[in-house]
């Protein structure tokens, strides 16, 4: 018989802080650590030492501060009497507009140039595949700068449209493209306004549900119902019926020519329109790519199932294709917003004023607070960054293949 | 039988009939467009629309192109000749290709310097880029980044040669004692490279030899500094990257969190920002009485930001092998650096190629924002010097064009590259 006896207990030795793989792990954790705390102790011991011999300390004051300099497109009232946190906010405002219509757009140019890749015309095919490789491999600063350059340079400016017969006329009376941006009517809004917005989103809500509706009672009843004409109806009916009982409360302002300027409409700035095409055709050309690997990463198999169990081309898109392809495309799109907002950023180098162009240049510059100003641009960027992550993140996990 | 059978036949044909040629409209050119360009009504409409876009583009540039002038000395000079007609004024570039190529501030009589540090550039990037060659090559790789330095720089031969030497030694005694344990292979090589480093330095303060003029950092610029900070950025931040992905995995977690915070720190923030911090804030971090060049600083940030983005690419690579990969190297008893190192990195890198590619050429294009923090890279140039000289005040589409063509070119072929890399490294599925 063996007798069963415990394992000699060993005593700690210092030796095995480096060969017992039990110890090691914090060995080389306590390395790093305090490699770490080194080197930060040293960052910040020369950053004091530093700003002690400038005579500057860290604060943020000077955010209360006038501002002192004006901004030509801001979305809320300011003016240079304005403090230097209002002209960081009316900055962030300007970032989230340029990103957000620059998403949008970037969408329907990636979208239409994916699907036009896979055409089976060969002809364009090959001048998707053209724009696809021109716009990605050149950088998109100077994208930014050619379509900045077209805006002031080409464009004709305001005054070439006066006359009898002028060089320059507005498209349809109401479109002016000059070199100091476009002119488009704006919306008037009179008392009742707000109802018809309303009957407007209502209806929106109420095309979701009727469809929502008629696919419950095709699953349940096998009957189905017509939704084309249905949600057409919906969307054009209540709205317009509410508008004109309400007496047209919404009206449109037209730009008109007064003086050297244009008075009236809604003003977009060259710089504006510049980035937002820009970023638009360029981060385009990568979705582009993302939609059509989406489409191809759906095996041919399915659509042949699909018709062989007698559904049409379009139902075959709706039901089995896209469903498959949208978890393919959603998470590089979305990091493809990511980064057109980031890159919203090079709107310093046309003049928008964006939050690094307000925050990060001009009140950097004149007030010197060079570290606030850059951590505090950090933190924003940071902030959208983690906000777009989280809602991958959420995405990711609704439309996770479930696995028995 | 068979005899009558054949009797009873009025016709037997005894050879056979040529083959006839298809119908004109089933092959050749015809039945390629049916099929390609107008298979249905719709679709024909699209080929017209597409060749009319043509059209335009081609009716409204190609005049303009080819009639371009190369010889004048002035934007004003160049519409004088063209009298009004509509074309391009490329004798910016006859005129100002050397600033736009090399700076503002070279010296026009070094500009074969760093000619010749591009044309080596190629020789060192072979045996990298082609595992086919002789892997005898990449000695000269090795030895290629002191050259370069000492090409562009100037100053004594003196300098890379001692960095050298530090690197040749620091790798031999890592060599030495990596068989025992890779920690000790690894800081023995660092603190041997950095002896050699500090003596060299003593040693050698101010010898001259073989000097070269030197140029200052700030006298770099045009496209050549585009190319310098992409080239210098990307290969270091590869080993960066791995090792930033390899501590994500880690299971140590003080190690995981400093990487997952730096990794999503960097990434969550523009490049721009990073470079305001390269020109206006590192220098606080700095001790006081040392100033860092500003080339230098620019490559620590865009290293920074292209080795969070590498790691991140790696790290798929990492979580794309089996799981099985893993056991296999724990169970033939190698420890954590052996098995990275023989059997994880390998593969691993192997499949983040086609990403790492994807980041370089995306970091090369980014290279550009150095001109928002006054850096005359080829953006830098055409925005400062030229079109705010009198002279070519004006002239956009055709700087810009240059600008363009020379970035579609080097970004083109890296991915061209990158896509026969990845065919060559398919090993599955053959």
């Amino acid at each position: 018989m063996t007798t069963l006896s415990d394992p000699t207990q060993e005593s700690f030795r210092l030796s095995m802080l480096l060969n017992d793989t039990r110890y090691r792990s914090i060995t080389f954790q306590a390395i790093a650590l305090i490699l770490l705390v080194a080197a930060i102790w040293y960052l910040m011991s020369n950053l004091f030492a530093n700003l002690e011999e400038q005579g500057l300390n860290i604060s943020y004051s000077f955010l209360g501060s006038t501002a002192g300099y004006d901004i030509n497109q801001t979305l809320i009232p300011y003016s240079s009497q304005s403090t230097n946190l209002r002209a960081a906010f009316v900055g962030v405002l300007n970032t989230l507009l340029v990103a957000v219509l620059a998403c949008v757009m970037a969408t329907i140019f990636g979208v239409i140039a994916g699907v036009l890749r896979l055409s089976n015309n060969w002809l364009v095919r090959k001048l998707m595949a053209v724009y696809v490789e021109i716009f990605r491999n050149i950088p998109v600063l100077i994208w930014i700068l050619i379509i900045y350059f077209i805006m002031t340079a080409a464009m004709p400016a305001p005054s070439a449209f006066r006359g009898d017969e002028p060089a320059a006329s507005m498209i349809l009376g109401s479109f002016a493209f000059t070199n100091r941006g476009v002119y488009i009517p704006s919306p008037v809004l009179e008392p009742g306004w707000m109802i018809v917005v309303a009957t407007f989103v209502a209806s929106i809500i109420g095309i979701v549900a009727y469809r929502r509706y008629s696919t419950k009672l095709l699953y349940d009843t096998g009957r189905l119902l017509p939704r084309f004409w249905p949600s057409v109806a919906i969307f054009f009916i209540p709205t317009l019926l509410v508008f004109f009982l309400m007496g047209r409360p919404i009206s449109l302002d037209y730009p008109a020519l007064a003086g050297f300027n244009f008075r009236g409409g809604l003003q977009i700035g060259a710089p504006l329109i510049a980035l937002w095409f820009a970023l638009s055709i360029y981060t385009g050309a990568f979705i582009a790519e993302n939609v059509r690997a989406g489409i191809q990463a759906v095996s041919r198999g399915q659509s042949e199932a699909a018709a062989a169990l007698g559904l049409r081309p379009g139902r075959i898109m709706n039901l089995v294709v896209l469903p498959q392809a949208l978890r393919v495309i959603i998470p590089p799109l979305i990091s493809q917003y990511l980064n057109i907002t980031k890159n919203s950023s090079l709107a310093i180098l046309v003049g928008y004023a964006d939050i690094t162009a307000t925050l990060g240049g001009i009140t950097l510059n004149q007030t010197g607070r060079a570290i606030e100003c850059v951590l505090l641009l950090m933190l924003f960027y940071l902030t959208i960054s983690l906000i777009i992550s989280l809602i991958l993140n959420v995405y990711n996990s609704a439309v996770r293949l479930r696995e028995r | 039988m068979s005899d009558t059978h054949a009797e009873s036949v009025a016709f037997v044909r005894e050879t056979a009939i040529p083959p006839a040629l298809p119908p004109a409209t089933v092959s050749g050119p015809v039945k390629w467009m049916r099929d390609n360009l107008f298979p249905t009504w719709a679709n024909g409409l699209l080929t017209v629309a597409a060749l009319y876009i043509i059209y335009l583009i081609l009716s409204s540039s190609l005049p303009w192109l080819l009639g371009g002038i190369w010889n004048a000395e002035s934007l004003a000079q160049c519409r004088e000749i063209l009298q009004g007609n509509s074309a391009a004024c490329f004798a910016v570039l006859s005129e100002r290709w050397n600033q736009l190529l090399f700076g503002f501030k070279y010296p026009p009589e070094l500009y074969w310097r760093p000619t010749l540090a591009f044309v080596l550039l190629f020789i060192a990037a072979a045996p990298v880029l082609f595992f086919d060659l002789p892997r005898k090559l990449l000695i000269f790789t090795g030895i290629y980044p002191f050259l370069a330095y000492w090409l562009i720089w100037g100053g004594t031969i003196l300098t890379p040669l001692i960095a050298l030497l530090g690197v040749v030694v620091g790798y031999l005694v890592f060599n030495r004692f990596v068989k025992g344990s890779f920690a000790a292979g690894m800081f023995g090589g660092v603190a041997a490279a950095l002896v050699v480093w500090i003596l060299g330095g003593m040693v050698f303060s101010g010898a001259d030899l073989f000097s070269l003029r030197s140029v200052s950092s700030r006298d770099l610029g045009g496209f050549m500094l585009n190319m310098m900070l992409g080239i210098t950025c990307v290969s270091l931040s590869v080993p960066i990257g791995i090792a930033l992905a390899l501590g994500r995995q880690s299971d140590l977690p003080i190690v995981k969190y400093i990487c997952v915070v730096f990794i999503e720190f960097i990434r969550g923030v523009p490049l721009i920002t990073l470079l305001f911090v390269a020109s206006v804030m590192l220098s606080y971090f700095f001790p006081p009485e040392r100033t860092v060049d500003l080339f230098l600083r620019v490559v620590i940030m865009i290293t920074m930001f292209s080795s969070a983005y590498i790691a991140e690419v790696i790290r798929g690579g990492l979580a794309a092998l089996p799981k099985g990969q893993y056991e296999a190297a724990d169970s033939l008893g190698l420890d954590y650096p052996q098995a990275m190192r023989l059997i994880i990195l390998p593969q691993a890198l192997k499949i983040s190629i086609p990403g790492i590619v994807n980041i370089a050429v995306g970091l090369f294009k980014d290279t550009t924002l150095v001109s928002v923090i006054t850096l005359f890279d080829i953006v830098g140039m055409i925005r400062g010097p030229i079109l705010a000289s009198t002279d070519w005040n004006g002239v956009y589409w055709e700087l810009f064009m240059f600008a363009s063509v020379l970035f579609f070119i080097v970004c083109y072929s890296i991915s061209q590259y990158s896509q026969w890399l990845e065919r060559r490294l398919a090993t599955d599925h053959r």
